[in-house]
């Protein structure tokens, strides 16, 4: 099989990625770049209060704006509910419920006539008491955001109706029986994907009425679901949506739902007839786009005199915000490290996700994992320090194998995090400075990570679809449903065809991402772009192959004869040599840099056949019909859907392991934090790609260490206070002036495209808690909610001192 | 009220109508097309607009478009000769200096001018150089990597 030969060209190597030469000449198109003719330019008139009742809206002074082509409100348009829970609207009615809500748009032939427009709208409300954290929310007596669900139905609290839970053994025996037991509360705050290309879409109705949406997505096919049923909601059943993805400047889990700016680029577009464009500014992308979910946890974890793990116990509680989309269900992820990171036989977990009417959140990168390895890698370090044990080596002592079957149900088929930790621990020389830097106050911590590694089942399929065809001139185009944003996919899927199939890489051209010409995918999530379009492409290689083999095994002598006729016209002594092509059989065949030939023929130019000329002499066919090479697959992982109440269930067809390692310095006169250097060891199954493996890495760490230092969207009343750069602190240049080194772990997973695993988040997972905890190896103080800021080090110091005079 | 400026972009001469506070980065994309610049944040925070006036690195959407009159203004289209990659260019390929692509039209304009003004920087010389260029997904480590790889390919005789 394809797949399992060790020789490749291009997997494992480092295929310059094909968008590259677009993107670096500035003529990569985003949505920010694409126009079409007539279009008109949408902007949105949000709420001015974070939960009031709208007595009255008048529109007419932005009707009467010259360039001005249409004012919609829910008044006028058709009820389009959106979310997972339906709980949301496109257009907002008699109530806003957070500051962002879209109460009306204009559409104009300008962007900045159809901003001024939006602003003329008059909007008059009653205000209502709103809630804003999950305490406020959960007090008795407290306003409802929601006073109903979808269907009608009462709703007597706050809490939304999710229940993600695990109960795995005897918890109060358990926390008797454990000589060490350390307990804490943990946070993290709300964060902003900070995507450098912000949000955007354009849509357009044909004259059939048929729908295509230009959209900044990472699931076009649920998303021509979701706009289908909004169609139908209009009243025009039966129509068609084509939903085309652009490059896109970053995506990082914002593209995981469908937001209500797209269908109101809908609504406008069908209202007015003409495409429609919304277009986020950064400030707008701050302020009205749903950020990561924020979270507390409550953490309590036992081991015994040797340190073996003997529970873990944790309960979370979330913000959600007013509306439920993908960051309610961060719980579903939460589940993976608390039940799998490390052998715990006893796990519980609860998790509390609560309507507030602060802005509602999505997912971002990871998931819900470094909420919870926060609190779990923290915990651990204490363990270590209250049983007397290296932090190291009681993670090593408590470290998962293949073949375990942990207490969620998961499969450990191979696991690297036994290396990871032995690397990290060499390359950070953790036995010479862990315990050591207390007066110089340096420190080295690390922590550790399990992520899914091979899909993550959310839905009823997690299946991705491919489609290969074959040209005339040997090029190999590759139509796949999942989506670039940036993070290398289509280098990865170039390599993985072209070793599949056994073409140059150069004839592989990935198709851009459309509805109407690829097969479906579920979505580019969960680390599994590159896992699934490179089983699917492995199986579609295979067929091509076979087909290929079984056509040659028919005119390969004919077609050989042909050229050794020409050949000996040129020159009339050629002689070929003492092999006969007429009875090659298919089995016989090999495709290798694009060229065809018999593994039993000599290896002479003259006995292989270029593949474009061999697919034109198919075609072209004197007599009988010929043939085109086109091969679709689909490819289903072997995996579960979970029972997220019971939290049980082997979601994904293998997990990625890996641990990071920081050296960091503390300034104890202003508490700042100084990264001296940084190790990540991951276990990525094969490298698939190397600059673009270590690309994912670096950035997932970037992130990871913007996470823990710098980011926090901050509200007062439900209104984000630092909508934009200035005072939303990234991570530059020179804050990652540290080394990085990285330690690639090839455990050669049997379930991955030549063994590879997804790598796509783990970067940002458990760079907090590695850096918490150095912090805590150099100056003895413990930071348990994010970010940590100068001012929590230096009152932890503080405090710190005071206990000690 | 619409001023006439007149100005080199990337070689060619250009005169075009700007109104009095329009942005360098309107004229650019809206008016001339050149859609290769990116707007990030419109505040001068992210870099990924920016374009060089006068061999200055400069963001784009803060730069009053009048003040371009009689300037030289490179913009990433200008980089590329005959379907060839600059060596910035080549190196940001070679070195995995792109992901999403949405800042890498700045930051190439960043070391532009960085190389053009210290042809053998440090690498805190390119962090300097790149502190007003923020990226979300690289890490900047590839980025660095490029513009050092592009010093040093040009310091053994390459040219840029």
């Amino acid at each position: 099989m394809s797949s399992s030969r060790d020789e490749t060209r291009y997997v494992g190597h480092a295929v310059k990625r094909p968008d590259s030469p677009d993107k670096l000449t500035g003529k990569a198109l985003y949505i920010h770049d694409i126009e079409r003719p007539g279009m008109l330019h949408g902007a949105i008139r949000h709420s001015d209060h974070a939960h009031a009742r709208i007595k009255r809206i008048d529109t007419s002074r932005a009707e009467a704006l010259p360039g001005v082509a249409a004012v919609i409100t829910a008044y006028d348009t058709p009820e389009l509910r959106i979310g997972f829970l339906r709980d949301n609207f496109a257009l907002k009615r008699d109530r806003v419920r957070q500051y962002r809500d879209e109460v009306a748009a204009v559409a104009a032939t300008e962007p900045e006539i159809a901003r001024e427009a939006a602003s003329l709208i008059e909007v008059e409300y009653d205000f209502l008491p709103a809630v804003f954290s999950p305490e406020e929310a959960l007090a008795e007596g407290a306003p409802l955001v929601h006073e109903q669900d979808a269907r009608g139905k009462p709703v007597t609290s706050n809490l939304l109706p999710l229940t993600f839970s695990h109960h795995t053994g005897h918890l109060e025996a358990a926390v008797v029986a454990s000589t060490h037991v350390d307990e804490g509360e943990y946070s993290v705050p709300l964060i902003q994907q900070s995507c450098l290309g912000t949000a955007g879409c354009i849509a357009e109705l044909d004259a059939r009425g048929d729908l295509t949406v230009i959209a900044k997505t990472q699931i076009p096919f649920l998303a021509q679901r979701d706009f289908t049923r909004a169609l139908e909601a209009m009243g025009l059943p039966g129509r068609r949506v084509r939903v085309i993805v652009p490059a896109l400047g970053g995506a990082f889990g914002t593209g995981l739902d469908t937001h209500a700016y797209e269908y109101i680029s809908i609504l406008l577009a069908w209202r007015t007839g003409r495409p429609v464009k919304i277009l986020f500014d950064r400030e707008q992308e701050f302020a009205n786009l749903s950020p990561r979910q924020s979270a507390t946890t409550l953490i309590r974890q036992g081991c015994d005199a040797e340190g073996r793990l003997t529970f873990r116990e944790l309960e979370v509680i979330q913000d959600n915000g007013a509306y439920a989309s993908w960051g309610a269900t961060f719980p579903s992820v939460m589940l993976l490290p608390v039940t799998s990171l490390y052998r715990v036989p006893v796990v519980h977990f609860d998790a509390k996700i609560v309507y507030t009417n602060n802005t509602y959140c999505q997912a971002m990168r990871g998931y819900g994992n470094p909420e919870v390895t926060w609190p779990i890698e923290s915990s651990i370090d204490r363990l270590a320090e209250m049983a007397g044990i290296d932090a190291l080596e009681l993670r090593r002592i408590n470290c998962n194998q293949p073949g375990e079957v942990t207490p969620m149900g998961l499969k450990v088929t191979t696991c690297g995090l036994p290396e990871c930790l032995e690397e990290t621990g060499e390359k950070l020389a953790w036995s010479e400075k862990r315990g050591q830097g207390r007066r110089s106050a340096r420190g080295v911590g690390l922590a550790s990570l399990v992520h899914v590694g091979g899909g993550g089942k959310i839905y009823r399929s997690d299946g991705s679809g491919i489609f290969i065809k074959l040209d005339d001139y040997s090029t190999v185009n590759v139509s796949y449903g999942g989506v670039e944003m940036g993070q290398g996919l289509h280098t990865a899927l170039t390599s993985m065809v072209a070793d599949a199939l056994g073409v140059k890489a150069e004839s592989v051209v990935i198709n851009q991402t459309d509805t109407a010409t690829c097969p479906w995918d579920v979505g580019t999530h969960a680390s599994r772009g590159a896992f699934m379009a490179g089983n699917a492409a492995v199986l579609a290689c295979e067929g091509l192959r076979a087909k290929l083999f079984e056509w040659a095994e028919r005119i390969y002598a004919e077609e050989i004869e042909r050229s050794l006729r020409k050949a000996r016209k040129k020159s009339p002594e050629f002689e070929p040599g003492d092999f006969d092509p007429s009875s090659v059989k298919r089995d016989d065949f090999e495709l290798r840099d694009g060229s065809l030939f018999p593994r039993t023929a000599p290896d002479e130019k003259w006995w292989k056949i270029e593949l474009g000329r061999f697919l034109r002499g198919v075609h072209f066919r004197d007599e009988g019909a010929g043939t085109v090479f086109a091969q679709d697959a689909f490819y289903e992982p072997p995996t579960d859907l979970p029972d997220w109440s019971k939290g049980q269930g082997n979601m994904s067809a293998n997990y990625t392991y890996g641990t990071q390692g920081v050296e960091v310095e503390v300034d104890r006169d202003t508490g700042e934090v100084k990264i001296l250097k940084l190790v990540f060891a991951l276990d990525v199954g094969r490298a698939l790609s190397l600059d673009t493996l270590k690309g994912q890495l670096y950035g997932g760490i970037a992130q990871g260490i913007g996470y823990s230092l710098y980011e926090e969207v901050k509200s007062a009343q439900g209104r984000i206070l630092n909508p934009g750069f200035r005072d939303y602190k990234l991570p530059t240049a020179g804050e990652l002036d540290f080394p990085i080194e990285l330690a690639i772990v090839e455990t050669h997973d049997p379930s991955g495209p030549f063994g590879a695993k997804g790598v796509g988040e783990p970067g940002l997972v458990p760079t907090a808690p590695a850096i918490a905890n150095a912090i805590h190896d150099a100056v003895g103080v413990r930071i348990r909610h994010l970010p940590i800021t100068p001012e929590k080090v230096l009152a932890a110091l503080k405090a710190k001192a005071e206990r000690e005079r | 009220m619409d001023i006439r400026v007149s100005f080199e972009l990337n070689g060619a001469a250009v005169t075009t109508s700007v109104g009095p506070r329009e942005r360098l980065i309107d004229v650019l994309r809206r008016t001339l097309g050149l859609t290769g610049t990116k707007e990030g944040c419109g505040e001068g925070e992210c870099g990924a607009c920016t374009v060089l006036v006068a061999g200055r690195a400069v963001n784009s959407c803060l730069f009053p478009a009048p003040e371009v009159d009689g300037q030289e203004v490179r913009t990433v289209e200008g980089l590329a000769e005959g379907g060839e990659l600059s060596p910035i260019q080549r190196a940001f390929l070679e070195q995995g200096g792109v992901q999403c692509g949405f800042c890498s039209p700045g930051m190439v304009m960043s070391a532009v001018a960085l190389l053009e003004e210290n042809a053998e920087p440090t690498d805190a010389e390119i962090r300097a150089a790149l502190l007003g260029n923020l990226c979300r997904c690289t890490g900047y480590v590839q980025i660095i990597d490029s513009i050092r790889a592009a010093a040093s390919a040009a310091g053994e005789g390459g040219s840029r």
